[in-house]
């Protein structure tokens, strides 16, 4: 199996255990536990590869422009991490069967497990930097998920949300020290960034770049200060913490300390950032665990507390500490897990976790509290057991240190402290709980677990007895194999025995083991009694309480900053915006002048100034009327309109002059219909309002005529210089011969630039379905429902031709049935003409979006005329069928392009030679031409009948809101 | 006829400028129809005005921009015609919800008491 099988493996498994039923516990462990099996043996075989410092490497290209390809590489490293990912995986499925209870939505667990599996994964086989950071950033976002799987728990939120802030921000920085690093060496990859250790080590960007990376580090692996958030991670179910927080999340911190170890480490701020962080965490840590009551709550500080001694000793620069943090990784990853699970157990089969309620479980559950015993024993640094051996190993790289004076004496003090402490928190998990007198008022009265939820502790506290007991023959290849790549290539020397003599470490373990035991029982009636709510000393170094304060002052500073330098004012927001677009404009004016051309002038018209005279006139007149002449300015805006459209038949434009006028046509009949819903003009405004608006006009007035007037002042500019010529000629000379067509600007819609078009119809669907579905919910204010005031203003007995649309089926009576006759007789003429400018839209003016509009507003004059209830019995015309048949025939035309080779929207033309018609020329562009006609039919139709609907539609107040589609098209 | 051109696209500017600072929503509908008259009559202008040469390629007449219009900003303010349109309607559609919704046909939903 090749790495991307494997990579790929927990995803698709992620993807099937989504979609299997609500409680189906076995399925869905069977499944995560043979994905984790599976891969977990395929990694197994890899082993001869990568044993002698054999490296499996995959790369898949993808823009290596940039540097950004999918690289995966695994070498032992990896190896043992991968390993670790998926056995521990393995055991955890199992566990988690029997740990969720039938309530629990599995398929969202399992799925989330086995995704974050994949991301883990993921991470630690990348063999590139920034592929290394997207997995990291992965893992941050599934373990938010699984911490919060009870998401009805505030606690879970809560846990879930510092650990993603705080892990998330720590990858945050890691990108950046990632980018940084990459620009130094020179690549992403990251065989060589590996490489290049002492160029990195020598740059002036390694002090900004180092503590970057570190961040990231050191908060995914909660060290101190970031340590915080492990705690309150513990509000997971208990498999995840087990799977999270021995083996996987909290180890990608560590595992990214190793992994750069070769390239970072070996300077001052290495030796100071990490070893002082891994120093203080390892005490912390561990100090705090023995004052816990929560089983979970210790075992979460007790982890920080051995993280921290991993940190420090790859902090220690020295290559003996960096085999001995890889040995710890896998020593903790099992004990810890395993004891995790042990906590699960005592806390399923009893209800709680409170170890003062705890006591004398070793009569109720023997089996489990000797796995318990033994884990914590391995925990503690028990000989004989695998934690002994790694502890030791740190023991002795603190005494050998050689460094300042203080550091040297403070080092194994430090470090026998710890040991200390680890020895008192474990008896405290083991002798609190398992012995004295049985415990009676236990929410349950606890029995073995099943046998399968008891497998997986079995195996691991096996492995810590196999490690521990025969330390070079089961696990020395591996370890050699795993730390070769994190010292670079030559292993130091070091023996892996039980027995290494009276030596310092040996001494060290014994006053730490008497010393545990001395201060267990001291501390022990204390704690029993609860004198220590909170870890003495360090209660006022609350993470929590800070990570918060800190939350709500940034929230007040953004809040603060919003407020000052932004504005909700659409009307100040406008004006920034063409303020900002003016001085934009005005700046290269400043810089380098504005003189005018020489271009050839345009011989005058008379008769085209006269015309612009009453536009520019009617502008102004829509620009001062707007607010309360509402039809009025709507007129004189159509003249504008108008006006457009005559300058572009003048200018030889008879396409945009054609499109111009039909939409003009459309969008005041838009506009007609949505002046019945204004509300009428505002009374009574304060002097002192009036007086501030006319300041605020007065400087509008004034940005207006800026900005008008740096228009005009360009486009005269513009306009008496010469042609710049570029690429036009290309579009005239092609048209004929490669698009078929002789009406250059269709050939380019429909051709040379279908893609746009193809983009423009597709907003226009956009824009219909909006306006649909914003219209289904809206409910016109009540004093627009009434009858209009003219026809109010009617005595009631006159007879009258005005009918209320609302009550009639048909209101072409009266004086309306001329035009209705009309205008019923001119459907089939407006379906003639649409065809025609549609056939002749390739070589004369029209096309397919002229005919498509002519072709909807002969419909809507039906609606105009006849009223929306006539036409919708006389006819059914579905917009939402026009406009998916049309979306669907421009894209078909353009993909049939693509199945014949060629790039998507290649026009074919062919001759044909037709009876009666004559020779034809067809181009595929056509059949586009037809899904744009469809579509602008469609749109224009859905958007307008939308509108007319909103006349006929029943009132409801808005008070009681029903969710029935009455009221829609 | 340039400076007829020219002084015209200032003007629709100008009033399309003025009314989108407007507080009553459909003036701002308005504005945006006449600012994008001026704008497309500005793009428009880009390429080269000629009277009578449409950009409809006629046998025997060399194809270069000295006998024809230039068809490109054609073909780019047809699809800004379009799009205008659309955004017009969207925009109204907008205007008649939060009129709706909001009681009042202020841009901002609210009247603002100044």
């Amino acid at each position: 199996m090749s790495l991307i099988v494997l990579l790929l493996l927990p995803f698709v498994g992620s993807c099937l255990a989504a979609v299997l039923p609500h409680n189906a516990r076995n399925a869905e462990s069977l499944l995560a536990g043979l994905v984790a099996l599976a891969g977990t043996v395929q990694v197994a075989l890899m082993y001869p590869q990568i044993a002698h410092g054999g490296v499996i490497r995959e790369e898949f290209l993808w823009l290596p422009s940039l540097g950004l390809n999918l690289v995966l590489r695994m070498d032992g490293f990896a190896w043992l991490f991968s390993l670790l990912v998926l056995g521990i995986g393995a055991l955890v499925s199992l566990y988690a069967r029997y740990y969720m209870s039938p309530q629990d939505p599995v398929p969202r667990f399992f799925a989330f497990f086995l995704a974050f599996m994949g991301a883990m994964l993921g991470l630690v086989i990348s063999g590139n930097l920034i592929q290394l950071v997207f997995f990291w950033e992965l893992t941050s976002l599934f373990s938010f998920l699984l911490i919060g799987y009870w998401h009805h728990r505030g606690d879970a939120r809560r846990g879930a949300y510092m650990a993603l802030m705080v892990t998330g921000a720590g990858g945050l920085c890691l990108l950046v020290g990632a980018l940084l690093l990459g620009h130094v060496v020179g690549s992403y990859d990251l065989d060589k960034t590996l490489a290049a250790g002492d160029l990195i080590r020598q740059h002036a960007l390694y002090p900004v770049l180092l503590p970057l990376i570190l961040i990231g580090a050191l908060s995914k692996s909660a060290q101190f200060p970031f340590h915080f958030w492990l705690p309150h991670a513990m509000a997971a179910p208990t498999p995840v913490s087990a799977y999270l927080h021995s083996a996987t999340m909290v180890k990608a911190g560590v595992f990214l300390m190793a992994r750069f170890w070769p390239v970072l480490s070996g300077t001052e701020e290495w030796f100071w950032i990490v070893g002082g962080a891994g120093a203080c965490t390892l005490l912390l840590g561990a100090f705090a665990a023995m004052f816990q009551n929560d089983l979970k709550g210790l075992l979460a500080y007790s982890t920080i507390s051995h993280l921290g001694l991993i940190t420090l000793l790859l902090g220690l620069n020295s290559p003996l500490a960096a085999v001995a943090a890889v040995f710890h990784i896998l020593n903790h990853a099992t004990f810890k897990a395993s004891l995790f699970m042990a906590a699960g157990i005592i806390d399923h089969e009893s209800g709680t976790r409170d170890i003062r309620r705890l006591s004398g479980l070793v009569r109720l559950v023997p089996y489990t509290a000797t796995l318990a015993m033994v884990a914590s024993a391995s925990m503690a640094g028990v000989p004989l057991m695998n934690g002994f051996l790694s502890k030791e190993m740190f023991f002795a790289e603190t005494v050998f240190i050689s460094a300042t004076a203080w550091v040297e004496i403070a080092l194994p003090v430090i470090a026998t402290l710890a040991g200390t402490f680890s020895v008192a928190y474990a008896l405290r998990f083991t002798v609190d709980v398992f012995f004295g007198p049985t415990a009676q008022d236990l929410p349950h009265t606890p029995h073995e677990p099943p046998r399968w939820m008891r497998a997986p502790v079995e195996l691991l506290v096996l492995t810590c007895l196999i490690v521990g007991i025969f330390p070079a023959q089961s696990v020395g290849p591996l370890l050699a194999a795993a730390a070769l790549p994190v010292v670079g290539g030559t292993l130091p020397e070091y023996s892996l025995a039980i027995w290494h003599g009276w030596n310092a470490p040996m001494i060290m373990s014994l006053i730490a083991m008497c010393g545990g035991v001395v201060l267990y029982l001291l501390l022990r009636e204390q704690l029993r009694r609860g004198r220590f709510p909170y870890p003495p000393l360090i209660e006022r170094f609350n993470g929590k309480r800070l990570f918060e304060r800190g939350q709500v002052h940034l929230m007040l500073l953004a809040r603060r900053i919003e407020t000052q330098f932004t504005t909700q004012r659409l009307q100040k927001q406008l004006f920034m915006l063409v303020l900002a677009a003016f001085i934009a404009g005005l700046t290269p004016v400043l810089y380098n002048g504005l003189t005018w051309g020489d271009r050839p002038k345009i011989p005058g018209s008379g008769v085209f100034v006269a015309l612009w005279l009453i536009a520019i006139a009617c502008a102004v007149g829509a620009a001062w009327q707007a607010k309360y002449h509402r039809l009025a300015a709507l007129i004189m805006v159509s003249v504008c309109g108008l006006m457009t459209c005559i300058t572009f038949v003048w200018f030889s434009a008879p396409d945009l002059a054609l499109t111009q006028l039909v939409v003009e046509v459309v969008t005041t009949v838009l506009i007609l219909l949505g002046l019945r819903w204004l509300p009428r003009r505002l009374e009574n405004v304060s002097p002192r309002a009036k007086e501030r608006a006319r300041l605020r006009r007065l400087r509008d007035l004034l940005l207006a005529a800026l900005v008008g007037g740096g228009m005009a002042v360009l486009s005269y500019a513009m306009l008496t210089r010469p042609t710049p010529n570029a690429i036009s000629s290309f579009y005239l000379s092609r048209a004929l011969p490669e698009g078929g067509g002789t009406n250059v600007v269709n050939v380019m819609l429909v051709d040379f630039r279908g893609f746009d078009t193809l983009g423009e119809i597709t907003v226009l669907v956009a824009v219909a379905l909006t306006v649909f579905a914003l219209l289904r919910r809206f409910r016109p204010p009540k004093e627009s429902m009434q009858v209009p005031a003219q026809q109010r203003r009617l005595a009631p007995d006159v007879v009258s031709d005005l009918i209320n649309p609302r009550h009639a089926p048909d209101t072409a009576l009266g004086f309306m049935m001329v035009p209705a006759v009309l205008v019923r007789l001119l459907l089939p003429i407006a379906l003639l003409v649409s065809m025609y400018l549609f056939m002749r839209g390739h070589n004369q003016p029209g096309g397919g979006f002229v005919a498509g509009l002519v072709m909807s507003v002969a419909f809507i004059l039906q609606y105009m005329v006849a009223g929306t209830k006539w036409v919708e019995a006389q006819m059914s015309l579905r917009p939402l069928r026009w406009m998916g048949t049309g979306l669907l025939c421009a894209t078909l035309t353009g993909m049939g392009a693509m199945s014949l080779g060629y790039p998507f929207l290649t026009t074919h033309t062919a001759h044909l030679r037709l009876p009666l018609l004559g020779d034809i020329h067809v181009a595929s562009a056509l059949l586009f031409d037809v899904g744009v006609y469809a579509v602008v039919v469609g749109s224009t139709l859905l958007i307008l009948t939308a509108l007319a609907h909103q006349s006929v539609r029943a009132y409801r107040p808005a008070s009681q809101p029903k969710p029935t589609k009455a009221g829609a098209a | 006829m340039e400076e007829v051109i020219a002084v015209a696209i200032g003007v629709l500017t100008a009033s399309g400028v003025w009314l989108i600072l407007r507080p009553r929503t459909y003036q701002v509908i308005m504005g945006l129809c006449l600012l994008s008259y001026g704008v497309n009559l500005f793009i428009f202008s880009m390429g080269s005005l000629f009277i009578g040469k449409e950009p409809i390629i006629k046998e025997g007449v060399t194809q270069d921009l000295l006998h024809y219009t230039d068809p490109l900003p054609q073909a780019l303010v047809l699809t800004a015609i379009v799009i205008s349109f659309a955004m017009t309607a969207l925009f109204l559609v907008v205007m008649l919800a939060s009129r709706g919704l909001t009681a009042t046909d202020h841009v901002d939903g609210r009247e603002r008491d100044e």
